[in-house]
């Protein structure tokens, strides 16, 4: 699915008169303020859904794969999502769900 | 903006009835329904991808032996889908230029 399946589906779904112009510049916004809080150093938590932060990686020493020298590092901050206790419980039901109706999984680890 | 700020689905909507004019409900029901909705495709087993944000991915687990953190006995994990996020080029860059100025 992406933006743009993401916006009709929304339309479809709700319950007032909100035209699909104004549901996709809604969506824009929703998306334009997490990536701004995140962007501040802050956090987006959305109960039942997940949580988004920013993990700091410190300053170290690397190394080129594929030479094994040495390469400094300099601090990075990066994106997170941890998925929150009702979406990875539906999530986890529907892999069992699809296993009882005989479909095969796609492990992937 | 200070660094212990927290963006909640209020704050979102609050956002959506300052910038589009949407009334306190219709902001609400388009917040709740935006992630309802990327987590009903979860559920499916489709995964979503937000262009600029970043994609929803599922990922299936095999049972596999792990161990109590606390008493260090073995223990099955149990097979398990789960849900794994990977942030946009976009994004990545705009989270992390303020420690490239730095």
């Amino acid at each position: 699915m992406n933006r743009s399946d993401l916006i009709e589906r929304i339309y479809n779904k709700q319950r007032a008169f909100t035209s699909e112009k104004d549901i996709a510049l809604a969506v824009g916004v929703v998306i334009q303020e997490m990536s701004e809080v995140l962007a501040s150093g802050g956090r987006v938590e959305i109960r039942g859904f997940g949580s988004f932060s920013v993990r700091r990686l410190a300053p170290h020493v690397g190394r080129n794969p594929k030479t094994g020298d040495p390469v400094q590092l300099n601090e990075r901050r990066i994106p997170r999502f941890k998925p929150g206790k009702a979406l990875r419980e539906k999530i986890n039901k529907s892999m069992h769900i699809a296993l009882e109706a005989g479909q095969k999984l796609g492990h992937t680890s | 903006m200070g660094k212990d700020l927290t963006l909640t689905k209020a704050g979102i909507a609050e956002e959506l009835h300052a910038q589009l004019g949407f009334n306190k409900r219709e902001a609400m029901e388009v917040v709740q329904a935006f992630f309802d909705e990327i987590a009903e495709t979860l559920v499916t087993n489709e995964k979503v991808g937000l262009s600029g944000f970043g994609s929803f991915e599922l990922r299936d687990k095999r049972e596999r032996p792990g161990r109590n953190p606390k008493t260090g006995d073995i223990v099955m994990v149990s097979a398990r889908r789960v849900v794994t996020f990977r942030s946009g080029q976009k994004l990545r860059n705009l989270v992390d230029k303020h420690v490239a100025g730095s």
